[in-house]
């Protein structure tokens, strides 16, 4: 059982980063709701304001890595050129997908979109943990304030779900694969 | 009576102006479009590709995104720099910033970014 460490770089990204901040995203829109709850009537709870800052800054924090590994340390192994005269092209998940017609629209839609969209997210979510920071319970005054926070958190989570999705179905087609191999549990040779 | 309305003024008193707040909404919907801008551009010109490789091994995303980011991350800072202590009209501003983040959305989208 072993991997390399380019399929590990791929995991931290996607399996890593990615898969938390939905994850995370999916308890930001409830502890969103939540405090919309108790924004007309009374306080929050103590503490409440406070954590959805330090929760939607830790999300902030993690879409920002995911971003930053996928477009610095994923990308250039993706697209990168193989040498002239290459057949296997297995090593270079751009060319291979772009090498046959059943999956050539995985890159030309799928990760020509993911590239771009991805990077709305650290924008919209960043934007979001600065509100509820800057704002905390003073955000029970400003009804519009909270109506920006909860569309700009789902845009994000519309946005890192449509990456995602791409993002799984090339590694699905296509992997990033290559480097050095990382052996998690051997067998003898006999 | 007389007290709740000191309440009242005093609540009203400490309330955060929403400036900074607008400032954020507004660049980031300004930053967002920004990326679905330069990436039809550099799809389009030669020469704005080539002015977007920031890093050779990403090609134009690096300059596509990098310069996305410093124009929301300006227009962030002038924004707030303006508007920090005042109370400005959200409305605008709420239908505006969404408008932008969804066309960046769509724009991104190849089949729609194509069409340009």
């Amino acid at each position: 059982m072993e991997f390399t460490t380019r399929s590990l770089w791929t995991l931290i990204h996607g399996m890593g980063f990615g898969a938390l901040y939905l994850l995370a995203g999916s308890g930001a829109m409830v502890a969103l709701y939540r405090r919309n709850l108790t924004d007309s009537s009374s306080q929050s709870a103590p503490g409440g304001d406070r954590f959805l800052g330090i929760y939607l800054a830790v999300m902030a924090a993690l879409s920002w890595l995911t971003v930053l590994t996928g477009t610095y340390i994923i990308y250039p192994w993706y697209r990168a050129t193989p040498p002239a005269g290459s057949t296997n092209l297995a090593a270079f998940p751009r060319a291979l997908l772009l090498s046959h017609p059943a999956t050539r629209q995985w890159h030309m839609v799928g990760m020509e979109w993911k590239e771009h969209v991805a990077w709305i997210v650290p924008i919209a979510i960043t934007m979001a943990a600065f509100i509820a920071i800057k704002y905390a319970g003073d955000l029970r005054y400003h009804l519009q304030l909270r109506n920006a926070l909860r569309g700009f958190v789902v845009i994000s989570l519309l946005a890192a779900g449509i990456a995602g999705f791409f993002g799984a179905m090339l590694d699905k087609n296509a992997p990033v694969e290559g480097g050095q191999t990382i052996q998690l549990v051997g067998e003898e040779i006999k | 009576m007389s007290t709740q309305v000191a309440v009242t003024q005093q609540e009203t008193a400490v309330i955060v102006p929403n400036g900074s707040g607008a400032a954020a909404i507004l660049s980031a919907g300004i930053g967002s479009f920004a990326i679905a801008i330069f990436a039809i551009a550099a799809d389009k010109s030669a020469f704005v590709k080539d002015l977007f490789v920031f890093y050779k091994p990403t090609g134009a995303l690096s300059g596509e995104t990098t310069a996305a980011v410093l124009l929301w991350l300006v227009t962030w800072a002038v924004l707030n720099w303006r508007w920090r202590k005042r109370t400005v009209s959200l409305g605008r501003i709420n239908i505006i910033a969404p408008g932008l983040l969804g066309l960046s959305l769509l724009l991104t989208f190849p089949p729609i970014g194509d069409l340009f």
